[in-house]
């Protein structure tokens, strides 16, 4: 407390805040940092005791008290032993002291009993008193007496509107294809899918396969009630026979090839892959199926030879960069990336090498370069970026071409830390002027800035440019010759 | 700057009174059950549960411990199990194995099974299939609307997106009608009804139905409540697939909001632990700065900065007696103030970074292009290299959506290609996404194949059926076109700006996406109520292949006070987002009216394409 107090004196002596301003009110974000640190500052004096007006709150977040919190007490205690679970009874006890009162004694229960406990206020019925009475209490424990309804013979637009109220509604006496029908189309007519799919689960029961499928071929909307029905009981034999019927060929195959995602053993899923490359797919699907079919076959070659190489620990990139996951299941650029981040010097005979998987799938020269560049970056490997830009003409002179702009070049090399060199070298390549003198002020290439600068005339920008660059530099320096330079006729 | 109401401005009902309702249900539902019993909660609705209940209300019920529905061993050792679930055929087959492993064990202890916020047939009919159908009693829990704000009422059903509109499963239309059914019977019929989309028409026939089923119950009532407007999320996913821009949008596009609250990481609050933070109309620094648009939040959090600081300041004058009352007064509330803003701060922070590190800029510049339909040809490469740099996939997926809607479907030459590179990046799997965006029209290729006119032809020559309803029904998501760009004209979604959209004062709704775009939704609500009908929309209408689809209804009520005609219910059946909210609570401001929402659940681009995408994260 004596701290507090001391800190407390502090604040209040102290001028600092008299230098709170905002000078610059246009940059929001020195703006927003200032308002920060008014805050900030403030909180010393405020938080001492601030408990009692704020949530209790658990490591996680959660309020204590709130369900969701109290669910991951139990969650982390269960699945010990007998002591545990002792120690988690005194642990909820010790909580559940410091919650407050529960705020009202009244029950619903109550209310529906007609009795009324003491102290109770703000009862539901005063709440509803210009309603005429009504029970909101929930259809529950159904009176024994409407078990009679079982031996009437309700019409079907009654036996739906009582399956809509979620009564015991036998749908037996509708025997006769042509009942059967009616009382589908009444619950269609009705809207409730509820009701619909409650229908559906009886004529599936009492039809044959076939008089089903038929019927519902004309009947839209009881039918996709249907085939939603059957995904989520995971019926997939009549679901499958069902777009059979229907002849809806490319669902057939779709839903055939969804059954891969449930098979986690590689070599069971590749297995199901192959039987799904003859399914009457689109032209171009059957394409992406085949090459997943074969994506995963090469992944499973890699990984069996990687994991090998690790563990020997013999190669040196396994060892400075230890794999962080499986590339099994990865898709294809990821597995490019991560050929070209452990395989990219080796030649186009083997599974792993990325000329190899760009030929097989036909990856596009730009998604090739991007991935590459992207890999080469991150080990810091300027030779190989280097040569993935320089291209040789027939007369043996070589130029730096990009499929991707070079402008995206340097965004991924900066991301990727690469020292201002290499930075520069590329940003100079920017064929706009503009974007070029954006990115190499962004980027802090400095010698790129100037020589953009002298190269367009531009004394204001530079003069400019010199005061954001640090006192007494080299870059300062340069600056200062140029503008002193009597060579250049300036254009402003 | 801060959002205030016009003094004539209605009064809002008072929604608290259906948390009540449900938490009432709900303690009957559990002494159903007398003696101590283990609760096992689905995921799902442990926070909508957590803002109507508590623990210790739970435990008074003699509730003993609180499990999650996890595929886990179960360790209870209660005598009686109760299961508070979504209908959802997989806990269905959870509870059943664990019912079924007591009975081969020999244990015999009572289950009571509570579906909410109702029970399907499928579910008890692999209870039954399971044969413990008799071995667990079942129970229904209405509870199907939490109010997460004054103003906003949510039914916390994200599936109700797919299940409708990928898989055209109806079975929530009646959970809808029950909800609105609950509505008029405490606020009183409504006496002007508007309606667009399919969805919203057969919800409106059910809730009518329900109605007159149960005549008498809102007769005599006064309407509070003097328009409601329903409207299906598929006639603007424009919206929907838009970035937000708005705080609250950019808040739980960032972060995630669920169920009113957000999770602010470390990151947020400067300190080592995670903050749950509730985010409504009590926060009053929130309050405030929820429906502005990005750039005016930093200007207003330093202004309420400074004036902290300035009242803080206030004490360096004062003698003992004044200190005394401003800590005994003053100081609580500054410090709620202080907390919260600070808060703030660091969440705006936290977006700048987050938002400066995935260039931001260039991604709205894009979508800014798309919705004015200039340099396509730019924006599918910009697409494309997202694609290829491996960039969010969910991100990519969207703005190939926000393409095709904007495009009338991609070229089939650039659909192929995006596609190739999807799966190249992405993973093969996401064919299957291919095939759900597809079928719920959100990514179509121009000029869909002859397939699709055989399969529709061949189909049509069978349909004999009037109940199953037009042909079209069953292809109207694949065969209809978005005709975005031809609404967009006409209704003038794309604000004509002579210089700078003052973003500080907002002229219209289009503030909400930086003044470049007007929510489709919201302007076809605006004109509407404007009308008082659908008449003179009918253009709109047949590009929005919604013809048939717009109804108007109502009680016709002639006593209805004239306060309730300014109050305006509008339910979104598919989710809605923050922009829209925001949108109209501008809307609203600016005409004296106030808008109450009610959503099957808070959506945004990224909750969209999850829920078409078939490979869960």
């Amino acid at each position: 407390m004596n701290r507090t107090k001391v800190d407390e004196e502090e604040y209040w002596n102290s001028s600092k805040f008299k230098a709170f301003t905002f000078d610059d009110e246009d940059d929001e974000l020195s703006q927003l940092k200032e308002s920060k640190r008014a805050v900030n500052s403030l909180r010393d004096f405020v938080d001492d005791d601030d408990d009692d007006d704020l949530e209790r709150v658990s490591w996680t977040g959660e309020p204590v008290g709130s369900i969701s919190w109290s669910i991951k007490e139990t969650a982390g205690s269960s699945g010990s032993n007998h002591e545990g679970r002792e120690q988690l009874k005194s642990r909820n006890s010790f909580s559940y002291a410091q919650l407050p009162k529960p705020p009202s004694t009244y029950s619903l229960s109550s209310f529906f009993k007609g009795r009324t406990r003491l102290g109770s206020f703000q009862s539901l019925s005063d709440a509803l008193t210009d309603t005429p009475a009504k029970s909101y209490a929930p259809e529950l424990g159904r009176p024994k007496g409407e078990f009679r309804d079982y031996s009437n013979d309700w019409s079907p637009s009654d036996t739906v509107r009582r399956l809509r109220k979620g009564k015991v509604c036998s749908l037996e006496r509708f025997r006769s294809l042509q009942d059967k029908l009616l009382l589908l189309e009444e619950a269609v007519s009705m809207h409730d899918g509820n009701v619909i799919t409650a229908v559906l689960i009886f004529l599936k029961r009492t039809l044959s396969k076939e008089v089903l499928f038929r019927e519902l071929e004309v009947r839209q909307v009881a039918l996709r009630h249907l085939i939603h029905f059957l995904k989520e009981i995971g019926d997939q034999k009549l679901l499958l026979d069902l777009f059979r019927f229907l002849d809806r060929t490319e669902e057939l195959a779709l839903s055939h090839y969804r059954e891969h995602l449930s098979i986690q053993d590689p070599e069971k899923r590749k297995e199901f892959l192959k039987t799904c490359i003859g399914l009457p797919f689109s032209v171009e699907d059957a394409a992406h199926i085949q090459d997943h079919y074969t994506l995963l076959e090469r992944q499973i070659i890699i990984e069996a030879n990687d994991r090998h190489l690790e563990s020997a620990g013999q190669t040196e990139i396994f060892r400075k960069h230890p794999r962080k996951a499986s590339i099994l299941n990865m898709p294809l650029v990821t597995t490019l990336f991560y050929s070209c981040f452990y395989h990219y010097t080796e030649p186009e005979g083997t599974f792993s090498s990325p000329v190899n998987l760009k030929k097989t799938f036909k990856i596009p020269d730009k998604q090739y370069v991007l991935t590459a560049l992207a890999a080469r970056a991150k080990l810091r490997a300027w030779h190989d970026v280097d040569a993935l830009f320089t291209t040789k003409n027939w007369l043996g002179y070589t130029k730096k071409r990009a499929p991707i702009g070079f402008h995206r070049v340097v965004e991924i090399l900066y991301k990727n830390n690469a020292p201002v060199q290499i930075l520069q070298e590329y940003v100079n390549l920017v064929e706009d002027v503009d974007t070029k003198l954006n990115l190499a002020t962004k980027f802090k290439c400095h010698d790129v800035v100037i020589d953009t600068c002298r190269d367009l005339k531009d004394r204001q920008q530079l003069l400019a440019y010199r005061s954001k660059v640090d006192k007494g530099s080299a870059e300062e320096e340069k600056i200062d010759a140029i503008l002193s330079s009597t060579q250049i006729r300036w254009k402003n | 700057m801060a959002f205030h109401h016009r003094p004539d401005a209605p009064e809002l009902p008072d929604f608290s009174m259906l948390k009540r309702l449900a938490r009432d249900q709900l303690i009957y539902l559990l002494e159903q059950l007398p003696g101590k019993k283990d609760l096992f909660i689905e995921a799902d609705l442990m926070s909508p549960l957590d803002r109507i209940a508590s623990v210790s209300i739970l435990k008074q019920h003699e509730v003993d411990k609180l499990y999650k529905v996890e595929n886990k061993p179960v360790l209870s050792s209660s005598e009686q199990l109760c299961f508070l679930v979504r209908p959802r055929i997989k806990n269905m087959r959870y509870i059943a194995n664990l019912v079924n492993a007591d009975k081969l064990a020999g244990r015999t202890r009572k289950y009571k099974v509570i579906f909410s916020p109702q029970k399907f047939y499928a579910c008890e009919m692999v209870l039954e299939e399971e044969g413990i159908y008799g071995d667990v009693s079942c129970d229904e829990w209405a509870f199907s609307l939490l109010p997460l704000d004054v103003d906003l009422l949510s039914m916390e059903l994200p599936e109700f997106f797919r299940d409708y509109f990928l898989e055209g499963d109806q079975r929530w239309i009646n959970t809808v009608a029950q909800a609105l059914h609950l509505l008029s019977t405490l606020y009183g019929p409504f006496p002007n009804c508007y309606g667009i989309g399919r969805c919203a028409k057969m919800s409106h026939e059910l809730w009518r139905n329900l109605e007159e089923e149960e005549d008498g119950e809102t007769k005599g009532r006064k309407p509070e409540i003097g328009h409601i407007f329903l409207l299906d999320r598929d006639v603007d996913f424009v919206t929907a697939l838009c970035s937000q821009v708005v705080y609250e949008g950019l808040v739980d596009d960032t972060f995630r909001i669920k169920c009113g609250s957000v999770d602010f990481g470390p990151e947020v609050t400067s300190s080592d632990r995670s903050l749950k933070v509730l985010l409504n109309a009590d926060d009053k620094v929130f309050h405030e700065i929820r429906n502005e648009h990005f750039s005016n939040v930093f200007g207003f959090l330093s202004q309420k900065a400074r004036n902290l600081q300035a009242q803080y300041d206030r004490r360096r004058g004062m003698d003992i007696k004044q200190m005394k009352n401003f800590v005994s007064q003053e100081l609580k509330g500054l410090k709620q103030e202080h907390r919260l803003l600070s808060l703030h701060i660091g969440a705006c922070e936290s977006i700048m970074k987050k938002k400066t590190k995935q260039n931001f800029q260039e991604l709205i510049k894009t979508e800014h292009a798309l919705l004015e339909g200039f340099s396509i040809r730019d924006s599918t490469s910009y697409i494309e290299e997202h694609i290829d740099r491996q960039v969010s996939p969910i991100e990519s997926l969207r703005l190939m959506c926000l393409l095709s809607i904007t495009e009338n479907g991609l070229i089939p030459k650039d659909y192929r290609s995006l596609k190739t590179q999807y799966l190249q990046s992405y993973g093969s799997e996401h064919l299957l996404t291919f095939s759900n965006l597809r079928r719920a029209g959100l990514l179509t290729e121009q000029a869909p194949g002859d397939t699709l006119t055989a399969v529709e032809s061949k189909v049509s020559k069978l349909v004999t059926d009037k109940a199953a309803g037009k042909i079209t029904d069953a292809f109207s998501s694949l065969a209809k076109r978005s005709n975005f760009r031809a609404i967009s004209k006409k209704l003038n979604l794309i604000p004509r700006v002579d210089g700078e959209y003052d973003l500080k004062v907002p002229r219209d709704m289009a503030y909400v996406f930086s003044g470049a775009y007007v929510p489709l939704s919201c302007r076809v609500i605006e004109q509407v109520l404007e009308r008082r009908s659908w008449q003179g929309l009918e253009e709109v209408l047949r590009l929005l292949n919604c013809s048939e689809l717009a109804f108007t209804g109502g009680t016709k009520d002639d006593k209805a006070p004239s306060e309730s005609l300014r109050l305006i219910l509008v339910v979104f059946l598919g989710g809605c987002t923050f922009s829209e909210i925001s949108a109209l609570r501008f809307l609203g401001r600016e005409k004296g009216f106030r808008f109450i929402f009610l959503t099957t659940a808070i959506t945004n681009s990224a909750r969209l394409m999850e829920a078409m995408s078939e490979v869960k994260a």
